[in-house]
């Protein structure tokens, strides 16, 4: 076991300075962050002054190295744009993330399972049939048109809910505010959190849906409604139980996903977090910042991904039994 | 159960903090962060906004852009190359220190210091002399008579404070360790910075010890960036935000139509224009091998009248836009109205063509940026059809400014065939549009024409140049920059386009002063 832990380790080490290579290698394509640093009119031998001190002429493979070094000391920059050291920046925004993607797991996760069950039990009702088109316009329509479209039912026209922003936040611990714990943080958070879990929730609902069916058709099934057990326990003890195994593990991974691909939520609701930071960074050329955001990325999907294969690994036996021989 | 009530003691709690009965709070977003509050790192008008409602130069510029006394009381200049400067007496720094002379000494210093994107608001040899606390001698090494021309946004720090919390220096870009000076700002201005988290939000507060009389009746006022055009008009529109700074041009009549907002349009000082390479023997994005087509008069003359202005005033712009015939926003130069555009003329543009050589035309690159200027992409789209009447075949190369700017700039050696650039004299002065963009690249030492991107060289108007920076008479003065233009005008130097329209959304109980810079500026905002 110790073994195969040191082996992922390695790899994702491997995995994290690739990214990083192909970032940097990337950098290159995104413009000249010094231009985006000064105004138009400044004299050319200024401008040269700074590429020289943020050391640009080196060739890509001594900036990459650099990098890696400071890297490896979680020494991450100083921001070009805000002149603050990277990880502060980061770690600010953190929470406003953290906090919208964890709500819009959990929304998916809530609506998504008694949607699927629904849909399974009832294929042929009316309801079953208005939840499949909802889905279908839940996978189909994209994120930032579902965004707007919202802001423009329930903050333009009935003017229910707030159109961007995070409301009020409450500082709970050193860096950490959270709006979950005001109202109109809270009010804050339905529209960018639906907008965001929409697809997730879909993606669940089909899930649960095609298990459940699968599950209901099974012997065990059959048995258990031959011994006379109730409609609610064979559906809900014995068959939900059963479809929910796939349900979490696809859950865990999307998880990664919501963090790392909330950029544009973000953005269509001003929603003060990483992604939007990371999206600003692009425009601006700060690159410590986009070189920070994409290996703490790579590095949550690492240790997701490493979660997962160790929690398969308890799991099931088989694997274990494996692992064990190697 | 315990949650719930705490969560409805929360509740209760900022309901009771968000409406205090007589308080007046703005709520301003604008496309634009405000990201560092260190008043010399970004020379950008959103941020030299934002920071002269805290911090003041020792001028000001009023609503008209008149320039007017700010910290300085008065000035005068006993000889051609000294300038004496009487401060104002009794203003303090928000951090409660006395403003004097040793702080505009310190400042001077600091403005021209490695790292300060500011470094021409002061010449590089300009001496401050301190004559007593309130008075300080400039001493120049040539007469300047527009010195004072962009101390509007030099903004004057407390030497005090800055050497206290470490930020004696401006923070270059490359800093490895943090400013505090980005983060807090201490000003003599109407308005202090009470918190300020970068990128996400910034609160102001009145300065209750500002030597001036204010004309706003705000008692907050909270800015918040908000980038997506959608968002941000959606956000005006259900009540949540007072101002917004733009509104894209598409949604203008869409906010008009709201009971409780409107739309404050006016021209803007930035000229929208094109340029042309005419420095290369050949072009680095074109058929035409062995020789520039730009270098000849008449092909430039061709590319002018095949351009037609009214249609992109109305169709791209929407109305909103003022097409120029020079290369400087009218309100900047009294003698504009003596210039007229040459007539919109694709068949005397065939001609031009044909007498050139070309009489099947030639294929050319563009360069344009597609996320600066207002519909900047869709300009250069119209032109490329425009010129394709004409017979010249354009392709069109629109991309982010960032990349774009690493192409075409001076740093990026200039590569460009033909461009869009919008330009406004940081000094609101025409020697900068003369000697930046229309200025001779030929000698390197020299920083003129750094921006004249496709090099357009003509050596009577440098020497017309030269002398409109040492002439202080007025009308003399203005009578060179005429002379200066023309030539650039009957050479067919530019193509210059429009000036842009500003638009600001605005809720009716708001009233604000719009400045043609495009400034936000909250002391002249009041709120019902």
């Amino acid at each position: 076991m110790l073994a195969f832990i040191l082996r992922r380790l390695m790899q994702s080490v491997l995995v994290l300075l690739s990214v990083a290579l192909i970032a940097f290698a990337m950098f290159r394509f995104v413009g000249d962050p010094v231009n985006q640093l000064v105004s138009l009119d400044t004299p050319a031998e200024q401008v040269r002054q700074i590429r020289e001190s943020l050391g640009l002429d080196d060739p890509v493979i001594v900036q990459f190295l650099r990098y890696v070094a400071n890297a490896a000391q979680m020494e991450f920059g100083i921001s070009y744009q805000f002149r603050q050291p990277v990880t502060t920046l980061l770690a600010e925004r953190a929470p406003a993330t953290l906090e919208l993607a964890f709500v819009s797991a959990l929304f998916s996760l809530l609506v998504g399972i008694p949607m699927g069950v629904y849909t399974a039990l009832r294929r042929d009702g009316v309801l079953a049939r208005v939840f499949q088109a909802v889905s279908l316009v839940g996978v189909s329509l994209p994120t930032f048109l579902i965004g707007i479209l919202l802001i423009y039912l329930f903050a333009v026209t009935l003017g229910w809910l707030p159109s961007f922003g995070r409301g009020e936040t409450v500082k709970i611990s050193g860096s950490w505010s959270t709006g979950l714990l005001t109202w109109s943080g809270l009010k804050a958070l339905v529209l960018p959190a639906v907008t965001l879990g929409l697809f997730q929730m879909t993606l669940i609902m089909r899930l649960v849906r095609a298990e459940m069916l699968e599950v209901l058709r099974t012997d065990y099934i059959k048995f258990a409604r031959a011994r006379g057990l109730s409609t609610r326990a064979v559906h809900f003890g014995h068959a939900l139980k059963n479809t929910l195994v796939p349900v979490i593990t696809i859950a865990g991974l999307q998880l990664g996903s919501i963090i790392a691909f909330a950029i544009i939520t973000e953005t269509v609701f001003q929603w003060p977090g990483m992604g939007v930071l990371f999206l600003k960074a692009v425009q601006n050329v700060d690159i410590p910042i986009m070189a920070a955001y994409l290996v703490m990325i790579s590095a949550l999907f690492v240790v997701i991904n490493l979660a997962v294969d160790l929690l398969y690994a308890m799991v099931d036996p088989r694997l274990r039994a494996t692992l064990k021989g190697a | 159960m315990k949650l719930r009530s705490m969560l409805l003691a929360a509740a209760a709690v900022t309901l009771l903090a968000a409406s205090p009965l007589s308080a007046k709070t703005l709520r301003y977003a604008n496309q634009g962060d405000l990201k560092s509050l260190d008043p010399y790192t970004l020379n950008e008008t959103t941020t030299n906004a934002h920071l002269g409602n805290v911090y003041e130069g020792l001028t000001k510029r009023g609503k008209d852009l008149a320039i007017l006394p700010g910290l300085a009381e008065r000035w005068e200049t006993p000889e051609p190359t000294r300038w004496r400067i009487y401060l104002r007496k009794g203003v303090k720094f928000q951090s409660g220190d006395d403003f004097t002379a040793d702080d505009v000494i310190f400042s001077a210093d600091r403005v021209r210091a490695t790292g300060s994107n500011f470094t021409t608001r002061v010449p590089k040899d300009a001496k401050f002399v301190k004559i007593d606390d309130h008075t300080i001698d400039v001493v120049l090494s040539s007469p300047n008579p527009i010195l004072n021309s962009q101390w509007d946004t030099w903004y004057i720090m407390s030497k005090k404070w800055a050497e206290a919390n470490g930020s004696a220096a401006p923070t270059p870009a490359s800093a490895t360790t943090p400013s505090f000076a980005a983060l807090n700002a201490n000003g003599t201005g109407p308005f202090k910075i009470e918190s300020h988290q970068p990128g996400v939000k910034t609160v102001f507060k009145p300065n209750a010890g500002w030597w001036g009389k204010p004309e706003h009746n705000l008692t907050e006022v909270i800015f918040t960036p908000i980038s997506s055009d959608a968002t941000r008009v959606a956000a005006l529109l259900s009540g949540e935000v007072d101002i917004i700074e733009p509104v894209p041009i598409q949604d203008i009549q869409r906010v008009n139509s709201g009971a409780n907002v409107q739309v404050l349009t006016g021209p803007e000082l930035r000229t929208i224009f094109l340029g042309m390479d005419q420095m290369r023997d050949e072009l680095l994005e074109s058929n035409v091998k062995g020789k520039n087509p730009f270098k000849d008069k008449r092909v430039r003359e061709a590319f002018y009248k095949a351009i037609d202005i009214e249609t992109i005033k109305t169709r791209v712009m929407r109305g909103l836009s003022t097409p120029s015939a020079l290369m400087i926003a009218p309100e900047l130069f009294s003698l504009s109205k003596d210039f007229t555009r040459p007539k919109f003329d694709v068949e005397a543009s065939k001609k031009l063509l044909a007498e050139a050589g070309y009489p099947n035309g030639f294929e050319v690159g563009m360069d344009c940026p597609n996320d600066r200027y207002v519909n900047d992409g869709p300009i250069c789209q119209a032109v490329v059809g425009m010129l394709a009447r004409a017979g010249i075949k354009v392709n069109l190369n629109a991309q982010p400014k960032a990349q774009y700017f690493a192409k075409v700039l001076k740093s990026g050696g200039f590569k460009t065939s033909t461009y869009l650039l919008g330009w406004t004299p940081g000094t609101f002065d025409s020697h900068n549009v003369l000697y930046d963009i229309m200025g001779c690249r030929d000698d390197a030492t020299s920083n003129r024409g750094e921006t004249n991107l496709g090099g357009y060289c003509n050596k009577e108007l440098d020497k017309l140049t030269d002398q409109v920076l040492v002439e202080s008479d007025k009308a003399k003065r203005d009578q060179l920059i005429k002379q200066a233009f023309q030539i650039a005008y009957d050479d067919y130097a530019y193509v210059p386009l429009h000036q842009q329209a500003l638009a600001w959304g605005v809720a009716k109980s708001v009233k604000v002063a719009q400045r043609a810079d495009n400034s936000v500026l909250l002391q002249w905002i009041t709120k019902d």
